[in-house]
């Protein structure tokens, strides 16, 4: 862990985190490591999947899809094999969770894996990890070695005759591969492209075959919950919002880091108090709540709970859990532009909506940011956002266009306080180089 | 089949097969929902977003290009929320569009151009600056320009599915997003421009064509193209009496949009500056240049002379004339100088097929089989390369239907890429291959077996016994190289059979035994090369050539007559599956004349005229009809699309000359005397050339 | 074209890894590797990869344009990426990535004219809650001072190994 931990943390995922050789699976399997595999291994897939339903978990990579519910969609009778997918391709601006699983659990997220395994007979799976994370990569490496060394995995997983093999493979540079359809096709050793959905990866994923696909911190979830208990975590949160999170705080706070909370902590204590209040004593101006897509929420709105359905009421998402602070002088405008230029640099240029408008956007936000726009641009960055929302290939689309319909309507002030050719109010600073 | 569903578009009930995707279904009943992406025959892409419908109950708007149809859907494809979804989306679109309109190549048959008039976002509110790429050219007739491509990824699926070639692909990501040759600056590929008929704007665009003209300023002219056997339809933009280009955008014949590199650019033979216009004699052993009726004149009294004295003619049609002309020279040869030396240069085994075939199961194969079968072997050919068309009916027939492809063949061959078992076999042994490949052959429920000129005689009535054997019915193709010459054998243009393979009762000269005899007294040759590789044995003969240019076989001649081509004429041809389909003339070139009128001219001065008939295509046609069996077919039926003449059945009851077969082995980018003659075949094939010299060198370094 | 012993077994490993008719999904984590050792994505390397993943040139090719890691141009000895990403952002990294640019006189994508340094501009790391990142090959370094940095990349010049240098410490194992 980069940052220190809080007493305010429930730690769950994270308990293991901080022993001495945590990453090892000596220590793994000394503090309840692969009990829950072993769980799993007297239960039915039937039972399996059941158990996650009533475990309330949902995605951990964005979207917040009820996991148990998602791996019920895999038809168990089809004549193709079957696998799992691990995403790791974390690369939603303002998250840095799935690193720290892999880095200090890797075994939990193996053992996430192969109970996902046992719930659709799948013999295979792959962990897909971003290719600038080579570190995590070698590390995973080397506790799949473990794992076989220890027949964890194999040809007779723990003495079971049953069989399950895992292997990583790496990523080389772009964040729509973290998108679903587009990491398979990624997998594959194709352009990062999604692909037209239905079908969807549980029916035809990895080589058209059906497939569970989740994030990290889903698959360290399942361990837990296969080891302490679905109904222990689901009461950690709340029924539709099972277990604990991992927040990762970045931004103007006095501790940014990444801190596992019930599901539903407030978001004002998870800044106040666990993130140590905003940085210098200034004052909170905007949060992001969950990575770089999900809408800003204004200071006044963000005494809310963190889970996916109370976000969701607040037109926001819990999403990756990317919670983003800003504080009294970060100028909205810049931070749009930022934005608009990662989507612009990240959009995979299949859709005309995404490919167009997000490079539109950026470069009219630019011109903006210098000081150079006009009424009608505040208007327009809003109406071309709204042309893309919906009507996208992939949510990359839709990622780009959320954040900053909600940066214009809820910031228009701001916006307005750039025209007339003054330059950002807030920071003299106006370079931003065009991507 | 399953039920149809009954589903809404627009306020009107319709129904469609399960399965349908909403575009499709749309369009089947005239409602035209837009798309750049979509196209007919390749993969989904779901890409352009034009499609977009309103779905009721659906939350946000549906993409109808992959949006299967579902009982009770209701569809808008044109309320106000899809309109502004499609002008917003054009919008977007024109953001890194040049709109050079007034000197693109496509104005005026734009895609994009035209959803711009239809859904209004002319007015741009794009002030940003706009990416700039150099256009680029990647072949001597692909030419690239960046900007104006709107990324729907059509060529790049007509290359690598329809072409099974690969050469283009998409590189960078994003907004700088680009269509990319294979070859890093250039292309290598068959170079048959589909890429560029398909691309829905000006952004690729023809060597040949660019800057030549508006596409409105074009008369268009449906016709034949006249290079390999598959027959496939050109439509001719002509203005000024001159062939602009080809293609197929109407999609109205056989192949589709379908056209080669020959079939698109080679038209361009015609007005070669080398193009014969005048007919010439031999005066102190030197062409000079005469009037028709002197040359004609001086034809006439030579032949009525030999004839008069009983002399040996020897005559060899072509493999490009119409069937009319065929017919009407065999006859005229026949009847009119009483000879039976006919002959044509044989580029494949169909007289054995058809005896082969009788009292069979087995049938003859059409181009629509070739894509409608599911099971195909193909023995001793490089179809991808010889036999464009059929290849790549039989690649749409590997995607739709998941068709297997079996090949024996000498050499590797590209349909081995997908084939579901390759053997290597040396040529006139493919035969031998078929017994390793009964089982899988007598599993599936159908087959169509193509097999080429190494293949004949005796091995095509084994192969005959062989597709008997597998118990169901077989169809075949036998591969013939060009553009008429399986109505060359219809027509009876061969020694020993007579039109609609009757056996003559007094067999000719086959073209080798005519080139041989040292006692022949006159050669006439109409469009055909014999002297190319062979030398004439008879020093006395009369020679009277008939030809577009001064082949070998011409500057042997003593009167050399200058004829029109395919293109410049009317007619009928048969391909290779024996379809009959009609030509129409395009353009004119000064001096020449149709074959069919010279034969004409040449019996009308010979006085056998009457006896003859007159040399008028549907006349001769009628003709045809009623003495060639297989032919009875209504000339507007042939001129409204292909017709399959009935082949015969029956035991064609003649000597096996299977060995006078030989391959003429035309590549894509090859065809025969014509290609010669034409700038693009030979621009092409200088390239090639240089490209894999410098590949040479660098493999020295 | 020949690669060190070391990258053929690892290439083995990665081709065993798929399914015997799959070998195409070994692509990318090749093309990745391969960089490492060759310095970048040649055409030879194309060429190369292309064979031994039963793919075409022209596949690899557009593999290639779609990742940002992957370079078709060889990045300097020590290829310094920071992030300007939100989050990184909000914590100084503009001003860092000034400083990079500042203190080699490279801009984004650029390599010194003796291959020692090449910067790049990138978007999240996955270093948010240690803001401003930033990573030199495959090292990480979190929260960055522009002053920090001026150690590193002098540390680094004078020939240092990455984990010689105690000023600023690499995060990542
Ligand atoms: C543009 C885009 C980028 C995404 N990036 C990631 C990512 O980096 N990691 C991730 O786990 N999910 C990411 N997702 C979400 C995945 O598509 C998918 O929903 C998720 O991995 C499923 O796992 P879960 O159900 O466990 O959340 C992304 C989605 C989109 C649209
Ligand atoms: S395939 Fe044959 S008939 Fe068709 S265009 Fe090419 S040369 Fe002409
Ligand atoms: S035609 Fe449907 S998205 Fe292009």
């Amino acid at each position: 862990m980069y940052n220190q931990p809080h007493p305010l943390e429930v730690k769950v995922l994270t308990r293991r985190f901080g022993l001495p050789n945590s990453r090892s699976i000596d220590t793994y399997m000394a503090n309840d490591g692969y009990t829950g595999l072993k769980k799993a291994l007297e239960m039915t897939p039937e039972q399996i999947v059941d158990y996650v339903k009533l475990s309330g978990l949902r995605g951990r990579g964005g979207a917040g899809f009820p996991t148990g519910l998602k791996w019920s969609f895999v038809p168990r009778t089809s004549p193709k094999p079957k696998y799992i997918m691990v995403n790791a391709d974390e690369s939603e601006p303002g998250t840095c969770k799935d690193r720290l699983l892999i880095e200090n659990d890797p075994h939990q997220v193996i053992e996430g894996a192969m109970i996902a395994g046992l719930a659709i007979n799948a013999e295979q799976g792959y962990i897909y990890i971003r290719g600038e994370y080579r570190y995590l990569i070698e590390l995973m490496d080397k506790a799949i070695e473990e794992a076989y060394a220890k027949g964890v995995l194999g040809e007779n997983v723990m003495g079971t005759g049953k069989r399950f093999h895992f292997a990583t493979h790496s990523g080389a540079g772009a964040y729509e591969c973290g998108e679903e359809s587009a990491l398979l096709e990624s997998f594959e050793g194709k352009r990062g492209n999604p692909r037209i959905r239905p079908p969807f990866p549980a029916v035809a994923g990895v080589y058209q075959s059906p497939t569970i696909l989740n994030n990290v911190e889903t698959y360290s979830a399942v361990a837990p919950i296969f080891q302490q208990g679905a109904e222990y975590f689901c009461g950690l949160g709340s029924p539709k919002n099972g277990g604990t999170r991992l927040f990762c705080v970045s931004g103007h706070v006095e501790r940014p880091g990444v801190y596992e909370l019930p599901m539903g902590t407030n978001l004002l204590k998870i800044i106040h108090e666990v993130a140590g209040g905003v940085r210098g004593g200034k004052k909170l101006k905007a949060v992001i709540p969950g990575g770089s897509s999900c809408p800003v929420l204004k200071a006044d709105e963000c005494d809310i709970n963190m889970d996916f359905d109370s976000l969701a009421a607040a037109k926001s998402m819990l999403g990756s859990g990317g919670i983003v602070v800003m504080d009294e002088d970060t100028c909205i405008v810049k931070a749009a532009l930022r934005i608009m230029r990662f989507y612009a640099h990240e959009s995979c240029g299949w859709c005309i909506p995404c490919r167009e408008g997000t490079t539109w956007l950026r470069k009219l936000l630019q011109r903006f940011h210098d000081g150079m726009g006009t009424r009608s641009d505040i208007v327009l960055i809003g109406d071309l956002s709204k042309n893309m929302l919906g009507r996208t290939f992939c949510p990359l689309g839709d990622a780009a266009a959320m954040p900053t319909i909600a940066f214009v309507e809820k910031f228009r002030d701001e916006f307005e306080a750039h025209l007339d050719g003054k330059p950002c109010p807030k920071e003299n600073i106006s370079r931003l180089v065009a991507a | 089949m399953a039920d149809p569903v009954t589903m809404t578009i627009n306020g009107r009930e319709i129904q469609a097969a399960p399965g349908t995707l909403v575009i499709e279904a749309a369009r089947k009943n005239g409602i035209e929902i837009p798309s750049f992406c979509y196209y007919e025959g390749y993969s989904l892409q779901a890409a352009c977003r034009m499609c977009l419908v309103e779905v009721e109950k659906a939350p946000k708007l549906m993409v109808a290009c992959t949006l299967p149809v579902a009982p009770g859907m209701v569809v808008h494809t044109e309320s106000q929320k899809v309109k502004d979804a499609r002008k917003y989306t054009l919008e977007f679109l024109l953001t890194n569009h040049p709109l050079d309109c007034p000197v693109c190549d496509k104005g005026g048959e734009c895609e994009l151009q035209d959803m711009v008039f239809r859904y209004g976002a002319g007015e741009s509110r794009f002030t940003e600056e706009k990416l700039h790429v150099q256009e680029q050219q990647w072949s001597p007739v692909v030419f690239y320009d960046g900007p104006r491509c709107i990324l729907c990824f059509r060529c790049v699926r007509a290359c690598n599915e329809g072409m099974g070639v690969g050469a283009l692909g998409v590189v960078n990501r994003g907004s700088v997003s680009l269509i990319a040759p294979n070859h890093g600056d250039h292309l290598e590929c068959d170079e048959c421009g589909q890429c560029i008929d398909i691309c829905p704007v000006g952004a690729l665009t023809s060597g040949t064509y660019r800057y030549q003209t508006r596409p409105w300023e074009m008369e268009h002219t449906g016709t034949i193209c006249t290079h390999c056997s598959n027959g496939c339809k050109t439509t001719l933009g002509v203005r000024n009496d001159k062939i602009i280009r080809g293609n197929n955008r109407d999609r109205s014949g056989i192949n589709g949009e379908f056209l080669c590199v020959k079939g698109r650019y080679a038209f361009d033979f015609y007005d070669h500056p080398e193009r014969l216009q005048s007919p010439m004699i031999r005066v102190n052993g030197k062409l000079e240049p005469v009037s028709w009726s002197k040359a004609l004149k001086h034809v006439a009294e030579k032949f009525s002379e030999i004839k008069a004295r009983n002399g040996k003619f020897g005559v060899i049609g072509s493999n490009h004339t119409t069937n009319e002309e065929n017919f009407y020279l065999q006859k005229f040869v026949r009847q009119g100088l009483g000879s039976n030396n006919i002959d044509h240069k044989r580029t494949g085994d169909v007289v054995t097929l058809i005896d082969a075939l009788s009292g069979t199961t087995g049938t003859l194969a059409t181009t629509a089989d070739l894509y409608e079968g599911k099971t195909f072997l193909i023995l001793g050919a490089d179809l991808a390369i010889e036999q464009p068309f059929l290849s790549f009916q039989i690649r749409a027939s590997m995607r739709h239907h998941a068709a297997k492809v079996f090949v024996v063949t000498s050499k590797e061959v590209r349909e081995d890429a997908y084939a579901k078992k390759s053997i290597r076999k040396a040529a006139g042994s493919e035969i031998e291959a078929l017994e390793e490949l009964r089982e899988a052959l007598a599993a599936e429920s159908d087959l169509v077996i193509v097999f080429g000129s190494s293949v004949k005689g005796e091995a095509v009535r084994k192969l005959v016994a062989f597709g008997e054997s597998l118990g169901k019915p077989v169809k075949y193709c036998a591969l013939v190289d060009y553009s008429n010459s399986r109505g060359a054998v219809d027509m009876g243009l061969m020694a020993e059979l007579h039109p609609g393979y009757h056996p003559s009762e007094t067999p000719g000269m086959t073209l080798p035994e005519m080139l041989a005899d040292e006692t022949l007294d006159a050669l006439w040759v109409i469009n055909e090369n014999p002297l190319e590789a062979a030398g004439l044995a008879s020093d006395k003969a009369f020679v009277v050539v008939q030809d577009l240019f001064l082949t070998e076989t011409a500057q042997r001649a003593d009167v050399v007559l200058p004829s029109a081509s395919a293109y410049e004429k009317n007619g009928t041809v048969t391909n290779v599956c024996g379809e009959i389909q009609r030509l129409q003339k395009a353009v004119t070139v000064m001096g020449t004349k149709p074959d069919l009128e010279i034969i004409g001219l040449i019996a009308k001065e010979m006085g056998l005229a009457p006896a003859m008939g007159p040399w008028v295509s549907e006349t001769v046609y009628g003709e045809i009809r009623r003495s060639v069996k297989g032919y009875d077919i209504a000339l507007p039926l042939v001129a409204m699309a292909a017709q399959q003449t009935a082949p015969v059945n029956g035991r064609v009851n003649v000597a096996d000359k299977s060995a006078l077969i030989q391959g003429a082995h035309e590549t894509l980018f090859t065809s025969g005397t014509l290609g010669r003659y034409s700038k693009v075949l030979n621009s092409v094939i200088e390239k090639r050339a240089g490209m894999s010299l410098a590949a040479q060198e660098e493999s020295h370094v | 074209m020949t690669f060190s012993p070391a990258l053929e077994a690892r290439f083995e490993k990665f081709l065993a890894k798929y399914p015997a008719d799959r070998k195409r999904s070994a692509l990318i984590p090749m093309l990745i590797y391969a960089q490492d050792e060759v310095g970048s994505i040649t055409d030879e390397l194309i060429q190369e990869l292309a064979r031994r993943t039963g793919t075409t040139p022209m596949q690899v090719t557009e593999v290639v344009g779609f990742y940002s890691m992957l370079q078709r141009k060889p990045m300097g000895k020590y290829h310094v990426q920071i992030c300007t990403n939100i989050s990184c952002l909000l914590r100084g990294g503009d001003e860092l990535w000034e400083q990079a640019c500042k203190k080699t006189g490279l801009g984004h994508k650029q390599v010194a004219a003796d291959g020692s340094f090449s910067l790049e501009e990138v978007e999240c790391m996955g270093a948010c809650s240690w803001a401003p990142a930033m990573q030199v090959n495959y090292d990480f370094y979190h929260g960055v001072t522009p002053k920090q940095l001026d150690v590193l990349l002098d540390s680094l010049a004078a020939g240092k190994k990455p984990e010689e240098i105690a000023e600023v410490k690499k995060v990542s194992c």
